[in-house]
């Protein structure tokens, strides 16, 4: 029935399994909905916050879905900046329109999400209007809203690449003019990527009432807004990665050659030892100076639930063991092993932002005070899936009806 | 009103801090009690949830860990520091909508409620947990409207409030000053926790008047503040000849 918006000569499952999968997104996308509008009638006391966890899903759904959407920024950086240095990065051509979409579904999921968690959403305007230029929160948002824009514009193109959109002839130019200049678009996400992610670093980095998040830096900058920086660029281009995988999978489809997969793993690989290695130095830095200049040991800061275990499975489970998985040849030429490390890279980031979120808050700073734990509510977690949801219905969409893919045809004779 | 309307100097004459003495303090609550009736801070039927309780003045329960017959307790009021850390407290250092902000003049760290988009960043930022989020809308029982005070605004659901040295009645004292020709920006005035504390445990003033009773007790031998360490510098100090309490006032001290 839709086979005319489908690109041509390649095959798509029958339009009612597609609409079946749809309508489920779509219960999922309402369940979240409903939780948002509960959240925003009857206010934030329908969450698991409090008044010491300020800070709890949304904030680390939000730093978590913003480093894994930065495969968009740095693929675009790679394939259109480093590759006429590095002809090989050429290859990312092939996996460059998944970032993009990826990158606009992670990036305005996040607002959305970022919505709900300020008690007053109507204001949310006044980040610009009444903006405190040293507060790194006033960066982000800055920089996010631009970037945002920036997706949109990145993804423009794409869409119109559909094969009844491009049949129109004004659309047919504009689309290709935009890809003319899309190198522009590129390098602007590109600059203001490297400073949301950094700013978002920098908003727990830059508290120097919270020994457990505090760090000593450079110039105006904490050492975690490089640190979330790198550890960005080292885990969003794993995350297209495995999107990618999971489209192949459920489409029965091979959708890139698999040498693209191979150079993203060298690639993260590599970026994710060169975070690790400055990561665990800032730890011990900050454990062995920064934290007992506070008069604070590491064991004090660790209790559980929020035990140990959880510096072990950020630095060791899901950040050596991704490493040895994506940098050793034998184990990146299994499917299962390299796509095992795509993953730990992405979760490991995920468990750093969390500590550095929530964590940090569950430390009592007052001596005689006590600990707090976070338990999350369903108005938390349904608007977060929903957000899964929303990314999983675009990129369905996209899948179904763009050319996405340019090897797509000759992998699927 | 008199509030914003400042003189010039860079360098003010005036810090405004406060020193409890824990010696005296008897852990009554009047101070906080008074704070909650002074500042219209909202109440729910059911506070017992003390995570998200509204409260500008906390009392906390100090504790020396040994066993009768040794064993020691004490009540320790916290108010907000008002943060005097070079170029910003934590918690203005932070806030994106400058909805928290230090007033120069008098040191006084202020909130703006109307501004405040409730993301709570200044929350997490601020170590003594001094301030708390509108998680409800803000009621009264009918029969207590009609006590509020009218020259503090209630906060609305889904902003923070917290201690502000009372800032109003530094205003009324201001334009008292100004009526009588007197130089505003020296006046002195108590707020509604010093002003009840039935043992006089409460002093305020101006720290930077060494002629004042807060400065002197502020250079006290058994005078201390809270997380010392941390560079917050706080312009509470707190009294105390016990040791222990001393020593739980900062991590490793
Ligand atoms: S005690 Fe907290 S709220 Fe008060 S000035 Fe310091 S950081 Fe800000
Ligand atoms: S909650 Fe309000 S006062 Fe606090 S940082 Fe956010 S906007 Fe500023």
């Amino acid at each position: 029935m839709d086979k005319a918006l489908i690109p041509e000569g390649v095959k798509r499952c029958p339009l009612p399994v597609f609409g079946l999968w749809l309508l489920f997104l779509l219960a999922v996308i309402a369940w979240g909905i409903y939780a948002g509008l509960t959240v925003l009638i009857k206010g934030l006391n329908v969450t698991g916050l409090n008044n010491y966890f300020g800070f709890g899903l949304y904030i680390t759904v939000d730093l978590g879905i913003i480093a894994l959407g930065a495969g968009a920024f740095f693929s675009g950086f790679m394939y259109y900046g480093l590759s006429r240095f590095f002809p090989k990065l050429k290859e990312l051509h092939k996996i460059i329109n998944l970032a993009v979409i990826v990158g606009f579904c992670c990036y305005t999921g996040a607002l959305l999400v970022l919505l709900l968690e300020i008690g007053q959403p109507l204001r949310g305007w006044f980040g610009y209007w009444h903006a405190n230029v040293h507060s790194m929160l006033t960066e982000v948002i800055f920089c996010i809203s631009c970037y945002a824009i920036v997706l949109v514009i990145e993804f423009v193109p794409i869409i119109l690449e559909n094969r009844k959109l491009d049949a129109v002839k004004p659309l047919h130019v504009f689309g290709h003019n935009l890809h003319e200049i899309m190198a522009i678009f590129a390098m602007t996400g590109t600059f203001l990527s490297f400073f949301h992610q950094g700013s978002l670093g920098g908003v727990p980095g830059v508290m120097f009432g919270r020994p457990f998040a505090y760090r000593t830096g450079f110039f105006i900058w904490p050492w975690t807004f490089f640190l979330f920086t790198l550890s960005a660029m080292a885990c969003g281009p794993a995350f297209t990665a495995l999107i990618c995988r999971i489209i192949e999978k459920v489409s029965n489809k091979k959708l890139v050659d698999r040498s693209v997969y191979e150079l993203i793993a060298k690639i993260t690989g590599s970026l994710l030892l060169i975070y690790l290695i400055l990561k665990t130095m800032d730890t011990l830095y900050w454990a062995l100076d920064t934290a007992p200049g506070f008069g604070l040991k590491l064991s004090d800061f660790y209790r559980e639930p929020y035990g140990m275990w959880l510096l072990f499975a950020e630095l060791g489970l899901c950040g050596v063991l991704p490493v040895i998985l994506l940098l050793t040849p034998q184990t990146r030429n299994s499917n299962g092993l390299l796509f095992l490390g795509f993953f730990l890279n992405c979760a490991g980031i995920v468990i750093n932002r969390f500590a550095m979120t929530v964590e940090a808050l569950a430390i009592p700073v007052m001596p005689f005070d006590q600990w707090a734990v976070y338990i999350p509510t369903w108005a938390e977690w349904a608007p977060c899936i929903a957000m899964l949801a929303y990314g999983a219905l675009i990129v369905s969409l996209s899948y179904r009806y763009l050319p996405i893919f340019p090897r797509e045809k000759e992998l699927n004779p | 009103m008199s509030g914003s309307a400042h003189s010039e100097h860079a360098e003010s004459k005036v810090r405004y801090g406060m020193v409890i003495d824990l010696d005296k303090c008897t852990g009554c609550g009047a101070c906080s009690v008074a704070c909650q009736q002074e500042n219209n801070v909202s109440f729910r039927p059911d506070e017992s949830d003390k995570l998200r309780t509204l409260s500008w003045m906390t009392l906390y329960r100090l504790e020396n860990g040994a066993g009768y017959p040794d064993y020691r307790a004490a009540m320790l009021p916290r108010p907000c520091m008002h943060c005097d850390s070079p170029h910003h407290s934590p918690c203005t250092f932070v806030c994106p909508v400058n909805a928290t902000i230090r007033d120069e003049h008098t040191g006084i760290v202020d909130h703006v409620a109307v501004r405040c988009i409730g993301c709570r960043y200044c929350m997490v930022a601020c170590p003594y947990h001094a301030r708390s989020f509108n998680w409800w809308d803000p009621k009264w029982p009918k029969s207590m409207e009609a006590m509020l005070t009218p020259e503090v605004s209630p906060r609305m659901r889904g902003v923070v409030e917290k201690c502000t040295f009372c800032h109003h009645r530094l205003n009324l004292a201001r334009d008292r000053a100004r009526l009588n020709g007197e130089d505003p920006d020296s006046v002195v005035y108590t707020p509604a926790c010093a002003e009840v504390c039935p043992t006089g445990a409460i002093t305020f003033g101006n720290l930077k008047d060494p002629n004042s009773d807060v400065a002197k007790l502020a250079k006290d031998p058994r005078a201390f503040r809270l997380l010392e360490k941390l560079h917050t510098e706080p312009k509470v100090y707190y009294l105390s000849s016990a040791q222990w309490i001393r020593r739980q006032s900062d991590n490793g001290l």
